[in-house]
């Protein structure tokens, strides 16, 4: 029988310091259930009796592979199309802004932490809809720490029930085909839209250049309070002055650093700062 | 509150779907055929309606022509709900007047994300 045995204390700390090493998520001790829930379906697959057998066959283990999938099934990929959409209409319009600052120029956006896709596929569907207004389009980069996440998101193939949530029908016809297998793909035209890559924000240097608009929604949630600090150095660094940082419902900035200050113009988001200007100038 | 008219043939999707639509605080009326919500909607329009495609008496899209023919002053949001799953369908509801298109099966998360997209959650 799998899953019956109580996991001991030192198996559920070793699952939880794997996860924290790898992506920076913590696992609170009242959220310690979700580790056993969310590790059941890899136990069976592996025809493990407990989470303590899969502890002795993760330090036996020579390859990664096995610690990459315990991670992958414990990180929290709850995401949808158009989740708190409004947020998204508010940054196409921030971005159709900056475009009207810099005629000419090739925005650059980057999704940090986008899961398996839902939100930069949302953001280019919006962004094409917009094309008059901008020069060229804007440029996607999409992030995950996980690679089976990002596997999915560039293949851009969902489940019925993941392509209905958020999705209005008439986005659905005109940016997907049915696979006939009760799948949905995105067309090639949305897909080619976006660079995806796989990027731990806590561990890897942020994609070259500087960005526009950075989003980075509800991934810091469970990181402690340094380590947020330091991925809001990283992605203060990877920004241009001025530009924006969109946080989840929730989330903020203020408390963990100074390199970013709530935004008067569009609510909800933050900007980025150069030492050099007046905080009057840029807010 | 919000009404929803749930025109369905099947008792139990009649029944899945109230359940869903009370805890997302809808008042919940059915009908069984498209000739029986007809008569609902001219009686009293619902904000709403979930309707299936394929159902005895009048089908889903005979409902949906007789609706725009009947010029209600305020006609109802209408959100198919069906087994149709092609593509072919999808384009024919859209054509036809539908604002959303549920595919069954369908769980809580997907009616509310299709009755927040139409305003009425």
């Amino acid at each position: 029988m799998i899953g019956r045995e109580t996991p001991s204390a030192g198996a559920m700390q070793l699952i939880g310091s794997l996860l924290e090493q790898r992506t920076g998520q913590q696992i609170a001790a009242n959220r310690a259930w979700r580790i056993e829930t969310a590790l059941k379906p890899l136990l069976r697959e592996h025809g493990l009796a407990s989470v303590d057998a899969l502890v002795g066959r993760l330090i036996a283990s020579r390859t990664g592979e096995l610690a990459d999938k315990v991670v992958d099934v414990l990180l929290n990929q709850e995401t949808s199309f158009f989740r708190d959409g409004a947020v998204l209409e508010h940054l196409v319009q921030a971005a159709q802004a900056m475009q009207e600052e810099g005629p000419g120029r090739r925005l650059r956006i980057w999704s940090a932490g986008c899961s398996t896709g839902q939100e930069p596929l949302s953001l280019a569907m919006l962004l094409a809809e917009r094309a008059d207004a901008f020069a060229m389009p804007p440029e996607i980069v999409a992030s995950d720490v996980s690679p089976a996440a990002i596997a999915r998101a560039r293949a851009g193939r969902y489940s019925q029930f993941e392509i209905q949530r958020g999705l209005p029908v008439r986005r659905m016809v005109q940016w997907f085909d049915a696979t006939g297998a009760g799948e949905w793909v995105a067309k090639p035209d949305l897909v080619r839209r976006i660079q995806f890559r796989r990027h731990n924000l806590t561990a890897d240097a942020p994609p070259p250049g500087r960005f526009d608009i950075i989003l980075c929604r509800n991934v810091m949630l469970y990181f402690s309070p340094a380590l947020r600090r330091q991925v809001f150095d990283e992605l203060a660094g990877a920004i241009r002055p001025g530009g924006l940082l969109v946080l989840g419902a929730g989330e903020t900035v203020i408390g963990l650093t100074e390199r970013f200050i709530p935004s008067q113009a569009f609510r909800g988001m933050y900007v980025a700062i150069d030492a050099a200007a007046p905080l009057a100038a840029i807010a | 509150m919000k009404t929803c008219l749930v025109v369905d043939d099947s008792k139990v999707i009649r029944k899945v779907a109230r359940h869903i639509l009370e805890t997302l605080e809808f008042d919940v009326r059915e009908a069984a055929d498209g000739r029986e919500a007809l008569d609902a909607c001219l009686a009293d329009a619902p904000d709403v309606i979930l309707l299936d495609w394929n159902m005895p008496v009048m089908s889903g899209m005979d409902f949906l022509r007789a609706l725009k023919e009947a010029g209600l002053p305020q006609r109802p949001k209408v959100v198919f709900c069906t087994t149709e799953n092609g593509m072919a369908y999808i384009r024919a509801a859209i054509e036809a007047g539908a604002d959303e298109y549920v595919m069954k099966p369908f769980d809580r998360e997907t009616l509310e994300s299709k009755l927040q997209i139409v305003g009425v959650a």
